[in-house]
């Protein structure tokens, strides 16, 4: 394999099987950070990624809510885009063929408002060649962005088990952290058929200006994301670890190679770099050499040797 | 090509009420930038996003930033020493399409910078509008006196220039003389109003727009602005579609 930056180096293996998909290396990229990926392509070669997990996706394309749709908070950001996207079909149309000449993984995550909806965009993903389906059941800021159905446990079975009837190709159920018991949801995804999980989706929040007494997104609430929320990203993943037996793509608040491990000692397989992205737009990149190099001074040859080895106390 | 350039500080200085002039040099990056792009700027560790400044003026490998404190982000920049290092994003967005002559630059507040820019660019004959709240405030009429035929200043209080904003004087300008475009920065109410003189009257209109943003690059979505493009109703970026946007394509509603 002629590939000196990623599988093989220094006798390190940084690739990961997952669900049945091999990645390069453990680094996906969040959706919803990434669009496309035409952006980031500007700066460089994608196909040194693990993965792309492309802009959430629903059945017809959505306009979004109007701005304003982000605000700072301290080590971290607000979101309400709204599920801006051109449609399953205008994805597979416009988009996915600039991807499917991206040598990576192309993860299609999509947002439904029934049980139906998610079943016919996940056939027609599978027909599309897309490598994963990621079922997203936790979007805050849309009444049609699946949460209804990521908050309750027979939901997201519901929706899973339909998702795996329409897939021939590995689903992963991503979850939504706004919820009182991360593991018993995990379990139902399990349940329902679901080949991996993975969390933590955005938590909802908001801000307030002082001055104007007005919530500062138009939406009034947001989803907060980056490093305020990764030691809660990184609990649910060590949670989540210790109730389902399918791999988990851990994400919330990565910002280098040692959130990265972290993430993995705690159980993820694979690590999803999302807001960092925004801040840097050679994150994933570093985040890759990071791993790398926490690997060798540790004189451990696989990155997938780390999932799920901390030592509890 | 966009990409991250470490600039060093050659000047920061308070030029008006909460506004400041920063002067980075960094010669591939001057020779890249183009009229009515920005930066996003990195403000320490402690805050998570870039900042996104406009790009004021560039001579030789010196590139001017012009800001005004709002928050934390701007704060961090204007205490910023000489010779420190800034870690920018640039240059970002499309640009102002340079106008024929004659054209008009009507620009408010810290929506003036950016069309400095554009106005040294330009060939031809330029007129410039500058609206500010008050006397304090005022920036840039000595810069763009050297470049434009015509400098007319408006304060809201009459404390500098013509008392009032910047629509009356444009009207007046527009009535008489023909100009082939309006270049316009400013506050929303302000690029509405402009529009709808200059476009009543045949004149191309380019708007640059400001909005909270993240990424920069157009990636991440939020710095969403409605418009109109080829019919079809979008959301467009205002980081990658923009920040300049044809006054047509603005929804205004």
């Amino acid at each position: 394999m002629d590939d000196k930056t990623n599988s093989v180096d220094l006798g390190i293996d940084l690739g990961i099987d997952f669900a049945g998909v091999h990645f390069k290396n453990p680094v996906v990229v969040a959706s919803g950070t990434f669009g496309f990926g035409r952006e980031y392509s500007e700066f460089y070669d994608l196909s040194i990624l693990g993965g792309i997990c492309v802009k959430g996706l629903t059945a017809a394309k959505r306009l979004g809510n109007p701005p304003p749709r982000v605000a700072e908070t301290p080590m971290g950001m607000l979101n309400s885009v709204g599920l801006q996207n051109p449609g399953v079909d205008g994805f597979i149309e416009n988009e996915l063929p600039f991807l499917r000449d991206i040598d990576t993984n192309i993860i299609a995550n999509i947002s439904g408002n029934t049980v139906e909806e998610y079943a016919s965009m996940a056939e027609k993903l599978s027909d599309a060649a897309v490598d994963m389906i990621e079922v997203n059941v936790s979007c805050p800021n849309v009444k049609e962005g699946g949460i209804q159905f990521g908050t309750s446990a027979a939901a997201v079975e519901e929706v899973t088990r339909a998702v795996k009837s329409k897939s021939n190709i590995p689903v992963m159920v991503k979850l939504s952290p706004n919820v009182t018991d991360i593991a018993e949801i995990a379990l139902s995804a399990q349940n329902g058929g679901a080949d991996a999980i993975s969390l933590i989706n955005t938590l909802l929040a908001m801000r307030i200006d002082i001055h104007t007494k007005r919530p500062v997104l138009y939406n009034n609430t947001g989803g907060l994301s980056g490093p305020a929320v990764f030691p809660v990203a990184l609990r649910m993943v060590w949670q989540v670890k210790q109730a389902v037996s399918i791999p988990i793509l851990g994400m919330g608040g990565i910002t280098n190679g040692n959130d990265a491990v972290e993430m993995m000692l705690a159980g993820a397989s694979l690590v999803g770099i999302g807001t960092a992205n925004f801040s840097d737009p050679y994150a994933s990149p570093k985040t890759i050499e990071g791993i790398k190099s926490y690997l060798s001074q540790k004189g451990i040859k696989s990155a997938r040797d780390i999932t799920g080895s901390v030592e509890n106390n | 090509m966009a990409d991250i350039y470490l600039c060093e500080i050659i000047e920061n200085t308070k030029i008006a009420e909460s506004i400041y002039q920063m002067k980075v040099r960094n010669s591939p990056l001057a020779k890249l930038a183009r009229p009515g792009q920005f930066a996003n700027i990195k403000c320490g560790e402690e805050r998570l996003l870039r900042r996104p400044i406009s790009i004021s003026s560039i001579k030789n490998d010196e590139i001017t930033f012009i800001f005004e404190t709002k928050g934390e982000g701007t704060k961090y920049l204007s205490e910023r020493k000489i010779g420190e290092t800034l870690d920018i994003l640039a240059p970002l967005g499309n640009g102002f399409t340079l106008p024929e002559s004659p054209f008009i630059v009507v620009g408010g507040g810290i929506g003036v910078p950016p069309l400095l820019y554009a106005a040294q660019a330009a060939k031809g004959e330029a007129t410039a509008i500058l609206g500010f709240r008050d006397k304090s405030r005022i920036i840039f009429s000595e810069e763009f006196s050297s470049i434009c035929n015509n400098v007319l200043i408006t304060t809201d209080d009459g404390s500098g220039g013509i008392k009032g904003n910047v629509l009356a004087p444009l009207e007046d300008l527009l009535m008489e003389e023909k100009y082939e475009a309006v270049l316009a920065c400013g506050p929303l109410p302000m690029l509405k109003a402009i529009s709808k003189l200059a476009m009543d009257r045949g004149v191309a209109v380019q708007l640059s727009l400001e909005e909270r943003m993240a990424c920069g690059v157009g990636a991440c979505v939020v710095c969403a602005c409605a418009t109109i493009v080829n019919g079809i109703e979008s959301m467009s970026r205002v980081c990658k579609d923009g920040p300049v946007f044809p006054a047509e394509q603005i929804r205004w509603d």
